[in-house]
Formats: structure tokens, C-alpha cells, sequence
């Protein structure tokens, strides 16, 4: 008999997909999410671009590496030896 | 004796030369990091030199369980997110507007649609990058510091929901909404087909 159990909805979907992309659902409730992806464009369109964002975040401050003005550095040595 | 450990030793000893080493090896990614958090160059400045102080102070509770960067970076987050408390508060901006919407059977309204750049195409680009940094500038302040200090910093969520002062799970649901919200901010820019 097959199974025709009801999927979960979108809202459940992304309000714990935080959950679901960091592996740290149950693997039961990860595979309802799976079967949710399976038939949903539109939140298999959000996962996709909600991962892109993150990685978007991390990127878009490099290269962080800059020099520490000299004056900034003489100041805290100064700093430092006021104690 | 490891190069670092020769700088540790140094530094214990009250060496000016190696002070100055350690100000210009780190320095300038640490400002780096402060400029992100606090937005204020006079600010930045401020903290980061407050946290040399102050890591110039405590380095007999320097343990070496972590490298010196890692130990630094930590004091910098922890002066910038003082500043950031103490600044004069005003209402934090609601961020509801910024999530996903449902119908009342649990239907996403508006429907998602994709994002066809790769991703490795849109961080190439110097205006998406601009783009980006604009709207993480535009979320609300308490979801913007942990956007930063979890996708940017890099901070473990236990070292992030210790800065912050909240527990584990609730930073969890925390930066989520703030990815939701940055998401949502860059969905005019980057949905449809390919450029």
C-alpha cells in the first residue's frame, strides 16, 4: 500500500530550513523536507538563493586585510605605557 | 620554540618591539573587523585600541589554547559589540516585513523564484558586493551584528550567543531571520534569468 501521507507545508519549510541546511534535523524530518523539495519550485528556488546569500555575506567584505594606520599604532603603544 | 611562542614571550616581557610586531601583523585585520560591527571610523579606531589595551593587559590570562589572531579577534567583537550596547538606543526597526510570507494553507505568497547567476559569477562582481554590504547595513541593528559575527566572523554560534548574551538557540533562530530579511533585500536584484 502505498504511503500518502500529507506534506508539510512551505511555512514549515522555511521557518527551519536554517536546520535543515546546518544537517541538524532528525533524519525523519529531514526527509519530509525532502519530499516537500521534491514537488515545491518555489522553495526549492528559496533554498537555493537563501544559500547563496549566505555565501554572498562571506564574500563580500574580501580581502579584509589592510594596514593599521601608523598613527593609530603609536597611539596604543602610548596607551600601553600610561598603563 | 614556535615563532609565535617567541612573540608570547616577548610580549610577557614587556618587549615595546614586540607590542608594535603584534599591533602591525594584526592590526590592520582587526580595524578591518571593527569597521564591519561598529560603522564609525572613529569608532573603529577607538575600539580597536581599546582592545589592544586591553589584550596588552590581560596577556598573563592568554592561555595559548588558541592562536594570538583568534584570542585578538575575539577582545575586538567584544569592545565593538560594548560600543554598539551603549550607543543611545533607538526602537529597532521591526523585521517582519522582511520574511517569507504564507497563505493561510502554509503556501509561500509571493512564490520564490530563482536565483540563475551562480553564485561564483555574482562575487565577482564589484556592484553585487556593494550591493550586499548595503543591505546587511540596512537590517535591523541586533540581526546585523549576528549576521556579522556568525557568516562574516566566522564566530562559533556558543562564541557568538556568549558575546551577545543569548543562549544558542535563539541566536540560531536569530541569524536565520536575519538571512531570511538580507535575502529578501537582494530578491529584486537577483531573481530571474541569468545576466
Amino acid at each position: 500500500m502505498s504511503e500518502k501521507k500529507p506534506y508539510i507545508p512551505c511555512s514549515e519549510v522555511l521557518e527551519f530550513l536554517w536546520a535543515y541546511v546546518a544537517g541538524e534535523l532528525p533524519p525523519e524530518r529531514a526527509h519530509e523536507f525532502d519530499r516537500h523539495l521534491a514537488v515545491c519550485p518555489s522553495c526549492v528556488a528559496y533554498l537555493d538563493s537563501y544559500r547563496k546569500t549566505v555565501e554572498l555575506s562571506r564574500e563580500s567584505f574580501q580581502p579584509a586585510e589592510e594596514e593599521l594606520p601608523e598613527e593609530l599604532i603609536q597611539a596604543v603603544l602610548a596607551a600601553r605605557r600610561k598603563g | 620554540m614556535g615563532e609565535e611562542q617567541t612573540l608570547l614571550a616577548e610580549l610577557r616581557a614587556g618587549s615595546e618591539a614586540a607590542f608594535a610586531r603584534l599591533l602591525r601583523e594584526h592590526g590592520g585585520r582587526m580595524l578591518a573587523v571593527a569597521r564591519r560591527l561598529v560603522r564609525d571610523e572613529e569608532d573603529a579606531r577607538d575600539a580597536v585600541q581599546e582592545a589592544f589595551v586591553s589584550a596588552f593587559r590581560s596577556l598573563d590570562r592568554f592561555e595559548g589554547g588558541s592562536r594570538l589572531a583568534t584570542w585578538l579577534h575575539r577582545i575586538v567583537v567584544n569592545c565593538c559589540l560594548m560600543r554598539l550596547r551603549s550607543r543611545q538606543r533607538r526602537p529597532e526597526e521591526p523585521i517582519e516585513d522582511l520574511l517569507p510570507k504564507f497563505l493561510e494553507d502554509g503556501h509561500q505568497t509571493p512564490p520564490s523564484l530563482a536565483w540563475s547567476d551562480p553564485v561564483e559569477d555574482l562575487i565577482h562582481r564589484r556592484e553585487i558586493r556593494a550591493l550586499v554590504r548595503a543591505s546587511i547595513d540596512r537590517l535591523p541593528e541586533s540581526y546585523r551584528a549576528v549576521l556579522i559575527l556568525r557568516d562574516i566572523e566566522e564566530l562559533s554560534t556558543g562564541d557568538a550567543a556568549s558575546l551577545l548574551g543569548v543562549t544558542e538557540n535563539a541566536l540560531k533562530i536569530r541569524l536565520h531571520r536575519a538571512r531570511q530579511a538580507l535575502r529578501t533585500l537582494l530578491d529584486p536584484h537577483l531573481r530571474g534569468a541569468a545576466a
